[in-house]
Order: structure tokens, then sequence, then C-alpha cells
């Protein structure tokens, strides 16, 4: 017998700021903010300045980089606004990531000196600070939520991009809809001001060049630094709930098959009312965006890329926070998200207002 | 009521060799893989040698990367237990795997005569046969699309725990009802300069290098660090009643995990050794066994002075004054980071199908003070039920328990 499961807290934060009320606001549309001369041709949403040392002890701060500190610190406002913080020892946690920060400055100055293989290495063994590798390591992120807000229970990282925050979704509320866990926060962080992800990326030949335009007017992707995590609980025992996640489903393979694969998903969904609110976590990357959109028929309301900009393995978790956002406010009784990985997986979720 | 969680198919590569067969010979015997790094120039370095697995893939002065050696050592380890289950691509179920984070490598970076970000960037444009090898689901996808795997790759990274989470994210899968039959797996091959760099600016590698040898040498007096090592290890997990009817020969099970946050540190347990304590005793619970069901643990046992001491700490605390010969096997094969959940399962599930404990080599000078029997030599043991330890940094610490069949 599976549990109804239950969105009862949300930690949201991105180029406007952070929490609740401001993300709501952006969901009538808002203009982007952007950071175009930085990255260029590389536009991107830089992320807001946020308060991190208000909730994130000195000591702590040392050992991270921004990616991390902003997980940590959305990843706490999830806690606070769900009133959870007596119940972090047992609190689940499912962590989307990829990875922390590089030493780009060292590494431009080992480019730029062009040395020899064992030159190379000193001028690493010189260079990089030592607790680096630990801001680097992807699960860091979610040691220091541990660590910093004492969350004791299960503690998973899942990698792969976009699908990787789908899949956090999807496992955490697994666990909860059958009663292997009674309390679950789940979610990721991007930074997108970042020259070796955009490295990364440009080597895929996903990103757009050149000014801003919206995403059905482009054929690539637009960065945001962002972070978003959920709490989630039985809905039978939940004090507060923000929304009910009535479906969670996700898919990957081959490119070719992916057409058929996004209508099973969305076949699979339970019955929509006619005027369910469709949120689209597209990265903009040409072919999985063009395939999103045409398994969906009509265009979106929204495209959560065009708020905050696309921030990878938060991006669905980013559509989540939205869309319980549409419900608290009283814009939609019923969100669709969407989400197609710019390289692979696809998901689909569909949260209803709370009885 | 859980389904049982049988094992039908296992697989393990590691610096002993390709093959659980021959891993289990090496092991037995005491071998070490341990050796001098030839892949990329050590000189310098703190630590100089690993469990290296060296392919053919890798050409003088441009080794494999990191996400090229993970993928080809996991697809050796998935295929030799995929032939074992009798199972063939497509596999109806998920794969789980703990993979290493990846990124750009030094090598590479250096190619192209650039000076700056902006330069390399346009230097390597639309390199999309670069893009899908550092994307961080890259590898584990490549692997799930080779062995035709259900749904998206559970690609999952709790550091040095990984395998272990992997083999928890299967058995939670099928008990779910999700799937019948899941792939469990770790494949690691982190050693790269950069990351023997960054592990030995931790002061937490082992600097024995005139012996590589006795490098790894857990509960000893004189352990001083872990070894870097490449390898892989996967099972084939079914709900037993699956592999009763496909008439699969079931060579163990997987009776539990468990798992337990540690909120003290980033690389060190509370020093009470809560979290581990809870960690052990969760998957004995969750195997629905106690403690004294427990026949063999084959223990994190890194070589680190902090994780030796407090797992025996912790060990001590659990099962009491009279535990059950611990050994920890990365004293011949080094630590495999996101494998070693993966191959020590396997490991103990040798262990139980041959009723042979293997040893901890390295032990002329153990550390009596830790109270455990650490196995000095590979010997017979009649038991049913193996615990496996993997403790990460970040605080992640799972638990498995492995029975005979």
């Amino acid at each position: 017998m599976l549990r109804p499961v239950a969105i009862t807290g949300v930690g949201i934060a991105s180029s406007h700021g952070e929490g609740r009320a401001v993300h709501a606001g952006l969901l009538g549309g808002s203009a982007p903010i952007l950071e175009e001369a930085r990255f260029a041709p590389y536009p991107v949403h830089p992320l807001a300045p946020l308060p991190f040392d208000s909730a994130i002890p000195r000591r702590e701060m040392r050992q991270m980089e921004t990616w991390q500190r902003l997980g940590v610190y959305a990843a706490g406002l999830a806690i606070d606004d769900a009133g959870l913080r007596e119940r972090v020892a047992e609190m689940d946690l499912v962590v989307a990531a990829g990875g922390g920060e590089r030493d780009w400055q060292l590494d431009e100055q080992i480019l730029a000196a062009s040395p020899g293989e064992v030159q190379r290495h000193r001028m690493l063994m010189d260079g990089l600070r030592p607790t680096l590798f630990l801001a680097q390591l992807s699960n860091l992120l979610a040691g220091s939520i541990s660590i910093v807000h004492n969350v004791a229970g299960s503690s998973r990282t899942l990698l792969g991009e976009e699908i990787a925050g789908a899949e956090a979704a999807r496992i955490a509320a697994a666990r909860i809809a059958t009663g292997t866990s009674e309390l679950g926060l789940v979610g990721g962080a991007f930074v997108a001001e970042r020259p070796e992800l955009l490295l990364l990326y440009a080597m895929g030949g996903v990103l757009h060049r050149g000014p801003w335009v919206p995403l059905p007017e482009r054929q690539g992707i637009v960065f945001g630094s962002a972070a978003a995590f959920l709490t989630l609980e039985a809905a039978e025992a939940a004090r507060r709930p923000l929304a009910i996640l009535r479906h969670i489903a996700t898919d990957q393979g081959k490119p070719e098959a992916r057409p058929a694969r996004l209508a099973a998903l969305l076949a699979g969904l339970p019955p929509r009312d006619a005027d369910c609110l469709v949120i689209s976590t597209a990265t903009a990357a040409a072919a999985a965006t063009h395939d999103e959109l045409a398994a969906l028929g009509a265009l979106p309301v929204l495209f959560a890329a065009d708020l905050v900009g696309h921030s990878v393995e938060a991006a669905f978790p980013v559509g989540l926070a939205l869309g319980t956002l549409a419900i608290t406010e009283g814009r939609a009784r019923q969100v669709l998200v969407t989400g197609t990985g710019q390289w692979r997986g696809e998901a689909v979720a569909l949260l209803e207002a709370a009885a | 009521m859980n389904p049982r969680i049988a094992v039908t198919g296992i697989g393990m590569v590691t610096s002993l060799g390709f093959g659980a067969e021959a891993n289990w010979a090496g092991l037995t015997a005491g071998r070490s893989g341990i050796r001098r790094i030839t892949r990329f120039d050590v000189t310098g370095m703190r630590a100089t040698m690993a469990g290296c697995v060296d392919l053919p893939g890798d050409a003088p002065g441009v080794p494999l990367s990191v996400s090229a050696r993970a993928e080809r050592l996991g697809e050796a380890a998935i295929a030799e237990a995929l032939a074992q289950a009798g199972h063939a691509a497509p596999f109806d179920g998920p794969l789980c795997i703990g993979m290493p984070p990846v990124e750009i490598e030094w090598p590479l970076r250096a190619r192209f005569g650039v000076r700056n970000y902006p330069e390399l960037i346009q230097a390597t444009l639309g390199d999309t046969a670069l893009y899908e090898e550092y994307l961080f689901g890259g590898a584990a996808t490549h692997l799930a699309e080779r062995f035709g795997t259900k749904g998206v790759p559970q690609t999952v990274t709790t550091a040095c725990a990984s395998g272990a989470s992997a083999i928890q994210l299967a058995l939670e899968a099928i008990r779910r009802g999700e799937t019948k039959m899941a792939i469990a797996a770790g494949s690691e091959a982190s050693l790269q300069p950069e990351t023997l760099i960054r592990f030995g600016l931790l002061q937490a590698l082992s600097t024995r290098n005139d012996n590589p040898e006795a490098a790894s040498r857990p509960f000893s007096l004189t352990r001083d660090g872990f070894v870097m090592a490449d390898g892989a290890g996967a099972l084939i997990l079914e709900d037993e009643a699956h592999a009763r009817a496909r008439g699969a020969t079931i060579l163990g099970y997987v009776l539990g995990a468990g798992e337990a946050a540690d909120t003290f540190h980033r690389t060190r347990s509370a020093p009470d050794g809560s979290a581990i304590v809870l960690c052990m005793q969760r998957a004995i619970e969750d195997a629905g066994l106690s403690p004294a069901d427990i026949g063999y643990v084959n223990a994190h046992g890194t070589s680190t002075p902090e994780n030796d001491k407090m797992e025996a700490m912790a060990t001590r605390a659990l099962f009491g004054d009279t535990p059950p010969p611990v050994s920890s096997t990365k004293s011949m094969i080094g630590h495999t980071l996101s494998a070693a959940g993966a191959i020590e399962a396997a490991i103990c599930l040798l262990a139980l199908r041959h009723q042979m404990l293997p040893p901890t080599i390295n032990q002329e000078d153990v550390d009596t003070a830790l109270g455990l029997d650490t196995i000095p030599v590979a010997r017979p043991h009649s038991f049913r039920a193996a615990l496996s330890n993997s403790f990460g940094f970040g605080g992640q610490n799972v638990s498995v328990v492995l029975g005979a069949a």
C-alpha cells in the first residue's frame, strides 16, 4: 500500500535571491537577471548575494566553496520552511550533485607557464589548498549538509546531470511512499559562474552563445546559479503539506527512443485537469528540448530556465519547488513538471493541492 | 515481508587481476597488488605507489582518463557477473553503480597550448566525445547502454562507501517491487596525478614508498595511511523466487544494509564511534540477525591511524569482548574508494562460499591494543553471515550483511 507523499518545505535560491516569496513572485513571468560580459559569449544568471555566514559557521565556511555553501544554505531554508529542525536526526538525504569548484586561477597559472609533467605536478603540490579537495568532492555537499544542519539519517548523492536531480526526488519519494523513510530532504545546487563548467558543456556544443533570448527562441543552454531543496513527508503525518507529490517517474535510454519514452512517461500520469499548469525544466539543448516540447504538444506556461537559468542537477528540484509555490500561491490546483536532460534522461512529476 | 535477495553473479577486477576466482586465489595466498606507479611521472610526489590496473589503452605519457578507465573496469566486472548469472544484454533491471566524480584532467587541459580558460573553451568547442567522457553521468550511461539496463542508471557517490550504497540502492529497488533484479556495482579509477596529489595534501596516504607491498598495513602499529587503487566489483542481485524460478545458481545473499551519516567532521568519525556502531547495527537489524550471527567482518580497514582505531573500537562496542574475526583486504588490493563496497561485498560472498577467511597481510606489528583477531593468514572458518563495512569522507557510512547460499 503506497502512502501519498507531501512536499512540506521549500528552500530555493537563485539570481533573484532566496526564499518562497521571492520565487513565487516570478511565476507570473519576470525579466531575467543576467551577467552577459564576464563569460562572453556565454550569458549566465549570476547568483544573488546571499548571507551564507548567517547560516553556516565560519570554520565550516572555510571548508567549502560557493557550490557547497549554496546547497547547504538552500537545504537549511527547506528545513526551516518545514519547521523540521527538531527532526533532522531522522532525516534521509538525497542530493543530486556535480562537483565543486576548481581553483581556476591556479589552472590558468599552470596553463600560462606550460610546464613539463614533473613541474606541473610541482605547481599543483605547491598551489592546491588541501581543503579544496573536500570542497570539490561530489558527496561533500551532502556531507556538509549533515555537518552544518545535523541531518543524520541516510545520505546518498547521485551523479548524472539533470536526470540525477529527478531520480533523487523519485527515490526519496518512493522510500516515503513505501514506508522505508519517514522524512526526506532532496535537492541540488549549481553554480553557473565557473569557467571549468563552461568548458565541459561547450565541448558538448550545447551552450547558447550571444545575447540572451527566451528559451523557445534559442537552441542552447543559458546557465543559472540556483539551488532547491524540498522536504518530503508522508501526507498523513505532515503537519503542513504545501503540495502533494502525486506522481514522479523517470526514464533513460538512447536518444533515438526519447520521443517514445517521453510519450510513455506522459501517458503514465494520473488524470490531469484541463487547467493543469505545466512547468518545464527543459535545458534548451536543441535535440532534447525539441523532443520534450513535441511530446508536450502545447508550449509549457513556464520554463524554469527562463526565470532562473538552467541549473543542471538542481533544475528538476527547482521545477518541483516552483510548482509547489504555484500551488501555495493559488495559481494552480495541479502542476505538471517535466524535464529532459541535455544528453540523457527524461522525467515527469505531478503536484496537486493538499486536500 | 521483504523478499530475500539472492546473488547470482559476481565479477571483480583489482590490481590482483581480472576475474573473481583469480582475485580469490591472490587474496587467500596473501599476495599484494600494490606497486610503484608507472603510468605517469611520480617524481616529487608524497606517495608513489598504488594498486594499479593498467590497460592496453594506456599510452606512455597519455594514460586513460579516470572516466574511461572506470568505464572499462566496470564493464569487465559487470560482464563477468552477468555471464555467471546467465544473463545477457538487454538486462531487465537497473544499473546501480558507485562511480568516482570525474573532471577534465591535466594531460588533456595542457594539450592545446593555450594560456587560459577562454582559449581552452575555444580550442575544445564541440568536441562531443570529450563531453560524453567527462559528464558525471557519462561512464555509467555508457555502461547502462552497453548492457541494456532499464531506466535511469543510479550513479551514486558516497566517497569510499559508494559501492556499498549501490548495493543498498539495488536492494531497496527490489524490495520496493520496482524490479526483480538489479546490477549492483562499483568502479574506481581516480588514480591520476592531481587526485594523488590532493589525497597526499590531506595527509591521508601511506608514504611507505620503498616497500609498496608492505605499505597497506591495516591494524598494524606502523600503519600510516591508505594506498589508492583501481578496481571494480559487480553483483547480480535477484529476488530469490525469481532466481529459483529460472533455475539460476544462488551464490549467496545480500541479507541487509544499513547506514548512518556522521555529522561530526568531514574526514573523521565522531570520537565515540556512535555513527559507525549505529551503521553496523542497522545493517544487522535489517538482515534480521543479531551481532552473534556475524561470523566475519570485512573491515573498512583503510590503514589510516584514525580509521582503524575507530573501527576497532566500534566493532568491540557492538560485538563485545569477543568480536568475530576481522580482516581488511585493502592490505592486498589497496583502497578502491568508489568500488570498495562492491569489491569487498563480493569478497565476503566468496569467503562464505569457500568457508575460508581472507587475511589482513602485513601484520608483523599488529596493534594489539585494538583487540581484534585480524586474520594474518587465510584460514578455514565455518560461518553463515558476514558484515562488510564502508565508511566515506563526508561521514557517509554504509554496512552490508552477506549470507551463505
